[in-house]
């Protein structure tokens, strides 16, 4: 079958929808609705990072337009929540709700994890450890450029096994890149089990502190907490900034939270409704 | 080919602001004539190929040209990953510069040899993969390379001296060189070991036997229709690689055959068994491997019998 043609990152026929505010309830509706829609998982971990994901893209990044060489950068590292991302690309009226309503549909380009091909995609993402070195990278080329843009990377906690992540840890703090903000979504949760109990991670700010990083300890649901941390960062000297974000999986959604089989696991009719309900987008 | 690589990209990073150039520490006494000259362009990331990979498509992103330079398995087999989901997935223009192809680490041993690097990456499409046999082609390659907008592999051998003669350093993407004519048989060499290849034709054509020399330098794409010209005309090929048979020269030439229903036999000279254990120099290991010029040139009459 031959793939559904959409516009695509050449077309330049993007400005289809109409910017709206980039709230945590609307991102998470849009998790629910099509997760629901398209019958697939990664729900939980969607929902951990929703207030995280608003904050960047209400009050946090600067991107006056998707291709601006200027831009903030972002790679979303644990790309299996990309969902949320396409929620904000929506929001922030770079992404049509029809291309929306395609999300791992037939020849989509919004698949479950986040590829360049979408407009508003900086980098592809879904394999864990990756994202670091590539931001740093992208905050190398900022210095390099001797341009202020800043690199925000979005790391899962279970990432952080990762031992290419260290690497570009060190990296970054040897290297004095102070705009490059990562921000840790410590969930506690990982894919088959807690991450206390497959290779506990404690203390994780203190494992980035000794590395040389700029920690702050944040509650991830916290917007305006989110928000003032990061403004309060000096991004133009000093070292790389990291945001241990306290967050619970499958945040708002009851019997979501905290369980592993919404890693995972579609709703059906039931769970989706009271889900919807719960979130207070009923 | 080291030497006249790095010398030749200071001359292009001359012309252009946007060659850098990357180490995970290596390229003592090859990587000096850039970083002498370009300080703030010449970065060693330390021992971690893995934050190089991504480090360097982050900065490609950002509008660089990144070349990344270590030994061939830890350029490419320890990042292969992220080679893939980078530079390749993204069509970033990073360059991946892997020296010592096949066996040239000799009694470094096994951990330091590049045996598999061409059919690893040769599987991927949007990679270009070029193993220049010596370093007058070395040079050519990277001329003709270096702006390409996609990701490129640079397969290095550590022999500054050596040319393969009647190459005369020539080198065309997509295609593949003819430097030797013949008519009862056709060698098709990747890499440095092309010498031997040469040593070969030599030898076999004193016993009356007129061996045809084919050098494959640009692997991928694959220049399918230089090999089919090159192949159509005879019944035996052989192919001579310092890598192992599956994946490089042999399964190419194998590939291209097979597709285009040539009635050609191919015999694959090339590392078939683990080169764990003994080790020695590369001549030995060569020997070892029955891929020196006379190993060759036995093999090859024992085809045509």
């Amino acid at each position: 079958m031959a793939p559904i043609k959409f516009d695509n990152r050449e077309s330049g026929n993007w400005n289809m929808s109409t910017q709206k505010m980039v709230t945590p309830l609307e991102i998470r509706r849009i998790i629910l609705e099509q997760s629901k829609r398209a019958h697939v998982g990664h729900i939980g971990s969607a929902l951990s990072i929703a207030d995280l994901i608003a904050a960047l893209y209400e009050s946090v990044l600067h991107i006056p337009d998707p291709d601006d060489p200027e831009r903030d950068r972002f790679v979303l590292s644990k790309g299996h929540a990309a969902l949320a991302l396409y929620a904000a690309l929506f929001l922030k009226g770079w992404l049509s709700e029809a291309m929306l309503n395609t999300y791992c549909a037939d020849g989509t380009y919004l698949g479950v994890h986040p590829e360049r091909a979408l407009r508003g995609i900086d980098f592809c993402s879904g394999s864990l450890g990756q994202g670091l070195p590539i931001g740093a990278g992208a905050a190398l080329g900022a210095r390099f450029q001797h341009s202020k843009r800043r690199v925000f990377v979005l790391l899962s906690d279970a990432e952080c096994d990762e031992g290419s992540l260290w690497e570009a840890v060190m990296f970054a703090a040897h290297h004095h890149l102070s705009n490059l903000i990562a921000i840790v979504d410590l969930n506690g949760q990982q894919a088959i089990g807690y991450t206390e109990q497959v290779l506990d991670l404690s203390p994780m700010a203190e494992r980035w502190r000794v590395f040389g990083w700029d920690v702050h300890e944040v509650n991830g649901h916290n917007l305006t907490g989110v928000v003032s941390t990061i403004e309060s960062l000096d991004t133009l000297t000093g070292s790389p900034h990291v945001l241990i974000a306290r967050t619970v999986f499958g945040k708002g959604v009851s019997f979501m939270e905290n369980q592993i089989k919404w890693h995972y696991w579609p709703m059906s009719e039931e769970e989706y409704l009271q889900a919807l309900e719960e979130i207070g987008a009923a | 080919m080291r030497g006249p690589f790095i010398k030749t990209l200071v001359e292009i990073a001359e012309r252009d602001p946007r060659i850098l150039l990357l180490t995970g520490d290596m390229g003592y006494m090859a990587v000096e004539p850039f970083s002498e000259k370009f300080a703030e362009r010449f970065l060693n990331v330390g021992v971690a190929e893995q934050d190089m990979i991504g480090l360097a498509t982050g900065l490609a992103e950002a509008g660089y040209i990144p070349f990344v330079y270590s030994i061939v398995p830890f350029a490419v087999l320890r990042p292969y990953e992220f080679i893939r989901n980078g530079p390749i997935l993204h069509q970033f223009p990073v360059r991946i510069v892997g020296t010592g192809g096949g066996l040239e680490y000799s009694t470094n041993g096994a951990s330091h040899y590049g045996l598999e690097d061409v059919g690893v990456l040769r599987m991927q499409p949007g990679i270009t993969v070029i193993a220049p046999a010596d370093y007058e082609q070395a040079r050519t390659a990277l001329l003709a390379s270096w702006n390409l907008p996609g990701p490129v592999y640079y397969r290095l051998g550590k022999d500054d001296r050596t040319v393969v003669p009647g190459l005369g350093g020539q080198f065309e993407l997509g295609h593949v060189q003819f430097i030797h004519q013949g008519t009862d048989i056709v060698m098709i060499a990747m890499g440095s070991i092309a010498s031997e290849a040469v040593k070969a034709v030599e030898s076999l054509a004193t016993q009356g036997v007129s061996c045809a020399l084919v050098v494959v330098a640009d692997l991928n794409p694959a220049p399918t229709a230089d090999l089919v010209k090159a192949l159509s005309s005879f019944r035996v090929a052989l192919t001579v690689e310092s890598h192992y048979v599956v994946g490089g020269i042999g399964s190419l030439v194998s590939e291209v055959i097979a597709e285009g229903g040539l009635p050609c036999k191919v015999i694959r000279c090339g590392v078939r068994t683990l080169p764990t254990g003994i080790t020695g120099s590369q001549n030995y290991m060569l020997y070892m491997h029955g891929l020196t010029g006379e190993q060759l040139a036995a093999t090859a009459l024992e085809a045509l019998r």
